[in-house]
Order: structure tokens, then sequence, then C-alpha cells
């Protein structure tokens, strides 16, 4: 299957991570400095989320690493063979259907028909939208969207999976259920993460790590490794341990911002 | 997936939704009773004309006796429709293909754009009643000249609207594309083409009623050759013929909107399906 990689400066990959940010900084060509001095591992089966207030510079982070955008300074080395990458928006193409929607990739990296239709088969019983797959996306809810989004990326069986905010846009409870499902995704499956949300709670209960970044420029100010394992139940939401994690990341993320 | 946490609609038997298709009498009834209320009023208003200049207005009833009942008058007429159509349609698919094949240029390529479409622009902006006695010195007065007219009537809402088409694809989307390596062939096959088909038939169907006009504009100046519809309307014309002038203007009419509707029917079926256009029953 192929790469998805654009070019970019190499250091010398650890054997171990998924990806590798040294030293990235991003300044836009208006003078804006985006990022600053932004370095981080993510190692395989690793799930690291960053957390920061809006127009910090997450997305960038993630169009860096995907190679959609170029960092301005530092190194950014992607090991990692395969990258699914989930936007914010389902970014479907309405007028194909669920299981046209999942096989596109495949059609982009040239998978042979046969091959392209059983992995989006399989990548839509996954996300647990079996017998909707000759719907357009119009008929579909908000989530149905996101998973078929999801599904689309799955298909490709990725190695590495970048999330921008994908379940910003959805309420609570769907959000809460595409999070428990996300995570039986990535206990079945191990690929290693980096996920862009504003939500501490999302953070903490999808996350081995979470990273805080402050307001623009931005920086990583906190590095907080998560101690739960898993499966994690949704229950986890609940206890004790939960609540003061995320407390003392919302501190970290206030004393970031401010 | 676990079953335990889907939400109750994933249960609910997995078909796509059916598409309720016509509207039956609902669609119909309005626009009769439109008619109606028209006929109702043009006969107090024809009859209270002196006999002499009831032409002016004629009754419908004498209209479609004159015109349509009568077996001369009929042949003349649909003769002239047969040839207006045909110069309407033939300049309508030059049209569409030089159109399409010229918005797939600018939206491929910035220069294209910046040194072509200003010239569209100017092109639209003409008036075609200025540019029909060149294209008579150049072309003659026959059926070419007829089509260049319809072609240049027609060929502005085409450009733009395919060309707006083509760019409404989402950032989104363009980001998935070149994250997986698309080629510029693949893009415009896969995500640009399909994304403007709903723009593009807008323009059609916009063209379409265009081709219709220039047609009879066309026509109506050359005043040599075959007679088309806009001919026979300026002898009808010449000879105080009210009744025939109403009825050619009636199939002049019934021609534009034969071919809008049919456009509105294509649309329906290439993108009625995911878009929202030409389908104005659904919520």
């Amino acid at each position: 299957m192929a790469t998805v990689m654009a070019p970019r400066q190499l250091v010398t990959p650890s054997p171990l991570a998924s990806l590798r940010f040294s030293g990235v900084a991003k300044t836009f060509p208006d003078g804006t400095q985006a990022l600053r001095d932004v370095s981080f591992d993510v190692a395989p089966g690793d799930f690291v989320t960053v957390v920061g207030p809006s127009g910090c510079g997450k997305s960038t982070l993630l169009r860096i690493a995907s190679g959609l955008t170029s960092a301005t300074a530092g190194a950014v080395s992607v090991p990692a063979r395969r990258i699914g990458y989930v936007f914010q928006d389902a970014t479907l193409l309405p007028w194909r259907t669920v299981q046209r929607n999942v096989e596109l990739l495949g059609e982009l990296h040239g998978v042979p028909r046969r091959e392209r239709v059983a992995a989006a088969k399989a990548a839509i019983d996954l996300v647990g939208l079996t017998g909707f797959e000759r719907h357009l996306p119009r008929a579909l809810s908000g989530g149905m969207r996101m998973r078929t989004s999801l599904a689309r990326s799955l298909s490709l069986e990725p190695d590495l999976f970048l999330f921008d905010e994908p379940f910003g846009a959805l309420d609570e409870i769907t959000r809460e259920r595409l999070n428990d499902e996300l995570l039986r995704l990535f206990e079945a499956k191990r690929f290693a993460a980096l996920f862009i949300t504003h939500s501490v709670s999302e953070a903490v209960f999808l996350s081995t790590r979470v990273l805080v970044m402050s307001g623009r420029p931005g920086r990583i100010v906190a590095d907080h490794r998560v101690p739960f394992g898993y499966p994690r139940e949704p229950a986890l939401r609940f206890t004790p341990q939960f609540a003061a994690l995320s407390g003392e990341i919302s501190m970290a993320l206030r004393t970031g911002h401010s | 997936m676990a079953p335990g946490g889907e939400p109750p609609v994933l249960r609910e038997p997995a078909q796509p939704p059916v598409q309720r298709r016509g509207r039956g009498w609902h669609g119909v009834l309005p626009p009769l009773a439109v008619l109606a209320v028209v006929v109702a009023v043009i006969y107090p208003v024809s009859y209270s004309l002196p006999p002499r200049q009831r032409f002016q207005l004629p009754p419908p009833h004498e209209v479609i006796r004159v015109s349509f009942l009568d077996a001369g008058n009929r042949r003349d007429l649909v003769a002239a429709l047969g040839l207006s159509a045909q110069v309407a349609l033939t300049g309508l698919l030059i049209a569409m293909l030089i159109g399409f094949v010229l918005a797939v240029l600018m939206s491929q390529a910035r220069w294209a754009e910046r040194s072509l479409f200003p010239y569209a622009v100017i092109l639209q902006s003409i008036p075609i009643l200025a540019l029909v006695p060149l294209i008579a010195v150049w072309l003659d007065y026959g059926f070419r000249a007829r089509v260049t007219v319809c072609v240049l009537i027609a060929l502005f809402p085409i450009i733009a609207n395919t060309l707006f088409g083509l760019k409404s694809a989402e950032a989104g989307q363009h980001d998935l594309f070149t994250l997986h390596g698309a080629s510029r062939w693949t893009r415009l096959i896969k995500l640009q083409l399909p994304a403007a088909m709903p723009a593009a038939f807008a323009g059609l169907r916009i063209a379409a009623g265009l081709a219709v006009v220039g047609a009879v504009v066309g026509d109506f100046f050359f005043r040599q050759g075959q007679p088309g519809i806009g001919i026979l309307i300026d002898v009808y014309r010449a000879r105080l013929q009210g009744e025939l002038l109403f009825g050619a203007a009636g199939m002049a009419a019934l021609l534009g909107v034969a071919v809008f509707w049919a456009f509105g029917l294509l649309n329906d079926r290439v993108v009625g399906r995911w878009h929202d256009s030409g389908r104005p029953d659904r919520t």
C-alpha cells in the first residue's frame, strides 16, 4: 500500500516512534507564529492527545504531521507507513454511498477493486454501519457520517492515525459513544494515534498521554501520562481519579493560556 | 463493534430511503388556476375592443382555432418550430461542449481563468443584437449563422456556472485528495467534476432558455432562408394576424419550457439523488 508522505526534513527515526517532532516551529507568511519549539514522540500503541485553547495551532500541528503543511523550523519524522487522517468534518463525497465513500482511499492508492471492496466492508462492520452501505451521506446523522469517515481511514489499515477534533461538532452523548467505540478500535488495532481536541475529559478518557498546549504561539506546557489501562469502561469518567487528572490538566490549560 | 452502546437508529431496517417521485395534482393545479384566471380576464378585455382592433388581443379560442385547427397554419407553425428547435438545440449542444471545456481549463490553470474569463464576461455584456449583423456578414444568413447566435448567447451561463461548480468542492475534501497523493486528473474526475454537476445543470437550464431566445432573435433578424418562428412572427405582425402572432409566441414559449423541463428532469436523474436542486418538494 502506498505511503502518505510529503517532502519533509527527516531526523534519524527511532525504531520506536511512529511520529517524532523535534523543535518544530511554524510561522505563516503573514508573520503569525502558530507553533514554537514543539517536541514530542508518538510511539506505536500510544494514544497521544493534544489539548489546547482554540486558535493555539493544534490543527497546524496535525497538518504538519500529515505533510499537508511544512514546518518552518525543526524536524518532523514519520516512520509510520500508512497514515489515517480524520478531519473535523466528515468530508464525505455527497454523491457517493457509504460503501463507495469508504472505498475512495483504496481507489486513490490503486488497491485492486475486489480487495478494496472487501476492505471497505470490513471497515464498515468495524464502525457498526453494516446495513447502511447503500445510504448516501445526506440520509445519515452527524454521528453516522463521522463513523463513515472513520471507516474510510480504517480501510487503509493505518499504523498512525491523526484526528483533528473529529467529534467536536457532535452532541455530548454521541461524542461519548463514539469515544467508547474509538477506544474499542484502538484496543483491537493498536495503531498509534495523535488526537486533537479542546475537551479535557475526551482527552483523558482516550489517551495514554495528554499534551497541553499554550495559546498562540503554541508550545507544549505540560505532558501528562494517563495511568488508566485498557479496556476502559464508560464509567471510568465518573471515578475520582479521572476527575483529579482532568482537574490537573484543566489547571495546566489555564496556566498555559494566561 | 460491541452492540451494547449502539444508538437505536442502527437497528432500523437498512434499506435506502425510498424517494417519493411525482408531485401529482398538487404540482399542476396552482399553475392551471392561474391560467384560468388569465383567460377569464382576457375574454372581457378582448370583446370590449372594436372588432377591427380585436387582433391586438384575440380571444383564446380564436387563437387556437386559427393557429392550430387550421391545417395550413398549423403546418407552417410546426415546421417553423421544428427549424427553430433544431437551431436552438444545435447551438446549445455546441455551447455546452465549448463551455465545459473552457470551464475545466479555467479551473485547472489560473492563467487560463485570468486570461479568458474577462472575455466571457464581455461576450455576455455585448447586446446580442449588436453582433447579429456581423455574424450575418461573416457567415451568411443560413443555419450556421443562426446557430452561432445561439452559441454566443448560451455560452456565458454555462462557463460561469460550471466554473463555479468546479471550485465548489470543500477545502477538507481537497486536503483528503492531497493527503492520498491524488493526481490532478484523479482530483478532477473523482472530486471536482461530480461536485460541479448541480451548478453545471443550473447553468444549462439558463442556457437552454437563452438558446431558444437566440434562435428566435437570430431568425427575426435574418429574415431570409427557411422560416423559423422568428420569421413567422415578423410576417404575422406585418399582416396584423393577431391570432397567429399569439399562436407563434405560444409555440416559442412552449419550446423554451420544454427544453428547460428536459434539463430539469436530467438534473433530477443525475444529481437529484444527492443534491437538493431540482427537488423542491423535499425538505
